[in-house]
């Protein structure tokens, strides 16, 4: 892999920064029968709980034009299930992991984060304060920015790999959110998880989704997610790892000009289950029609022009 | 897995249901009862049965629900479809003896999946005998490439065609080894209580990726656990799933 991919964040030496998800590959054993899992620049696995969780009632997604409403319901095997059976699988590829640590409450958060962080085969964790779909935990934590800064102190205090906090679009002010866990010790961000939506079935009058609401997710949440990554670049100095409606190169460049430092790529995987390979083989020769020699050269281009133009 | 699909010809072979021939990139043999995830529609793929397999030829036949089978009803010949697949299990046919006495019920458009898997069993040396349920007359399709196949009964919910009722009014479980059937989750759970042996069901769930990995369409199992529809399924023994 080129040099002029590479990317380096807290704890994860990216030989390209395109990496699928949380979620949208499960564990990674389903898309390695259709490629090599190393040529990934990362891989975020899966939602770990501190016990194995069934999920909610199906139906358990839906169509909404270019997006769609999911509401799985962190359905995972549990941390311990995760670190027996998931990982021996996913060490054998020459990528990192990223490890999406979920829970209900502040202890079973510290469970699974000191947990995940002590396996020597994760890098990096990915604090899921923004699960939409879950009845408690998960997205309280992520719209009220004390308990979010409260949650990644103590989630910092037991872990002994970076912290990188997934941020939830359902909030007055990302901005504010950033800002209080970058002050509380995250060491990077991962943002846009879902914007919380619902759709009905007019043959029924009621809602599509068993869970009635779900996160919505795809190329329709795209705009969205520059905009909010382009705010919080400018308010924090942490890095920021950018998702929502990825699907075709171009989105990844936009995502870099809003500041993000690398890219993940979630609801496409399922529309086509070769798009992360596809992505990192397709960017060079984009970047060389475009002048871009290497890929952060472009970071946050979009609002350092602003500034100039000011 | 991935391949482009070419259409050859479209009939509406009853009402609202559209039958589609497409020429494989890759021409393959298929286990009855697996599925194409086809990109039809906004953004998601469809899931779509296999009516039937010839060579480098393959049928759909699928009933307009909304806009993906919408999209995929008005496809001219030479269209492409990008299509992922075959994908999942089948039925056990290799499994199944020619002494064995199997019964093969489907319901509206749960019926298309097992034309192909009554032409593979007879293939083999098996005989079968299908119940065909539907709503009204106008819906029936295929009565006649079943009956080309065995004995074949149509039943319709308001009697217009065969005999009346639901494919349960024409069943007599004692007279079967091996019951296959793929249709709506009522006709699914009532024939999961059926005195037969062997009963394997063809379910049916909203998919996102088809491959295993989003848990989308998840279906619980009796000991609390559960399968993936697409990856473990879509056909799966009776006594594996709670409907």
């Amino acid at each position: 892999m080129t040099e002029r991919l590479r990317v380096e964040l807290p704890g994860l030496s990216l030989k390209n920064p395109i990496m699928p998800a949380s979620g949208c590959f499960g564990f990674g054993e389903e898309y390695a029968k259709l490629y090599d899992l190393s040529e990934l620049g990362a891989i975020m696995i899966k939602a770990a709980t501190g016990e194995e969780r069934y999920g909610n009632p199906t139906p358990r997604v839906a169509e909404s034009g270019m997006g769609m409403l999911n509401a799985i319901g962190l359905q995972n095997p549990g941390v311990d299930g995760i670190l027996t059976n998931k990982m021996p699988f996913l060490e054998t590829f020459d990528t990192a992991i990223i490890a999406n640590v979920a829970g209900s409450t502040p202890e079973e958060y510290e469970l699974v984060a000191e947990k995940m962080s002590q396996h020597p085969g994760i890098h990096a964790l990915e604090l899921n304060i923004s699960c939409p779909n879950v009845k408690s935990g998960g997205i309280q934590f992520g719209t009220d920015p004390s308990l979010a800064a409260e949650l990644t102190r103590r989630v910092k205090r037991v872990s002994t790999k970076p912290v990188y906090v997934k941020l939830s679009p359902n909030v007055t002010s990302i901005v504010e959110m950033a800002r209080a866990v970058e002050a509380a010790g995250a060491d990077g961000l991962t943002m846009i998880n879902t914007l919380v939506g619902m759709r009905i079935d007019v043959r029924t009058g009621q809602p599509i989704l068993a869970n009635r609401i779900g996160g919505l997710s795809g190329p329709s949440i795209k705009p969205v997610a520059i905009r909010m990554i382009h705010d919080v670049a400018q308010a924090v100095s942490i890095p920021i790892i950018g998702m929502g409606g990825v699907m075709e190169v171009d989105d990844v460049l936009e995502m870099i000009y809003a500041g993000a430092s690398a890219v993940a790529v979630g609801t496409a995987n399922f529309v086509n289950p070769y798009i992360c390979q596809e992505l990192i083989q397709q960017l060079p020769e984009r970047m060389d029609e475009l002048g871009i020699d290497h890929i952060l050269d472009i970071r946050g281009k979009a609002y350092e022009s602003t500034l100039h133009r000011a | 897995m991935k391949q482009l699909l070419t259409v050859v010809s479209r009939r509406t072979v009853a009402q609202g249901a559209t039958e589609l021939v497409c020429r494989l990139e890759q021409p393959q043999d298929i286990a009855p009862g697996r599925f194409m995830h086809l990109r039809v529609g906004p953004l998601l793929r469809r899931p779509i049965s296999i009516a039937r397999v010839d060579r480098d030829l393959i049928t759909f036949l699928f009933k307009e629900i909304g806009q993906g089978t919408a999209e995929l009803a008005s496809l001219r010949p030479d269209d492409t479809i990008d299509a992922l697949g075959p994908l999942g299990n089948g039925f056990p046919i290799a499994a199944i003896h020619p002494t064995q006495r199997v019964v093969l019920v489907g319901g509206g458009i749960g019926v298309p999946p097992l034309y192909e898997t009554m032409r593979q069993l007879v293939a083999r040396g098996v005989t079968c005998e299908a119940i065909l349920g539907f709503d009204t007359a106008t819906s029936v399709f295929y009565e006649a490439e079943f009956q080309a196949l065995g004995k074949t009964t149509v039943t319709t919910v308001d009697g217009t065609h065969g005999t009346k009722g639901f494919v349960t009014a024409a069943l007599r479980p004692e007279s079967y080894d091996v019951l296959l059937a793929c249709g709506p989750e009522p006709m699914l759970k009532s024939l999961q209580q059926q005195p037969i042996e062997h009963k394997y069901l063809s379910i049916e769930n909203r998919m996102g990726c088809g491959i295993g990995a989003c848990f989308a369409c998840v279906c619980q199992t009796p000991t609390g656990g559960y399968v993936k529809t697409c990856s473990d399924g879509p056909v799966f023994r009776a006594e594996e799933v709670v409907l």
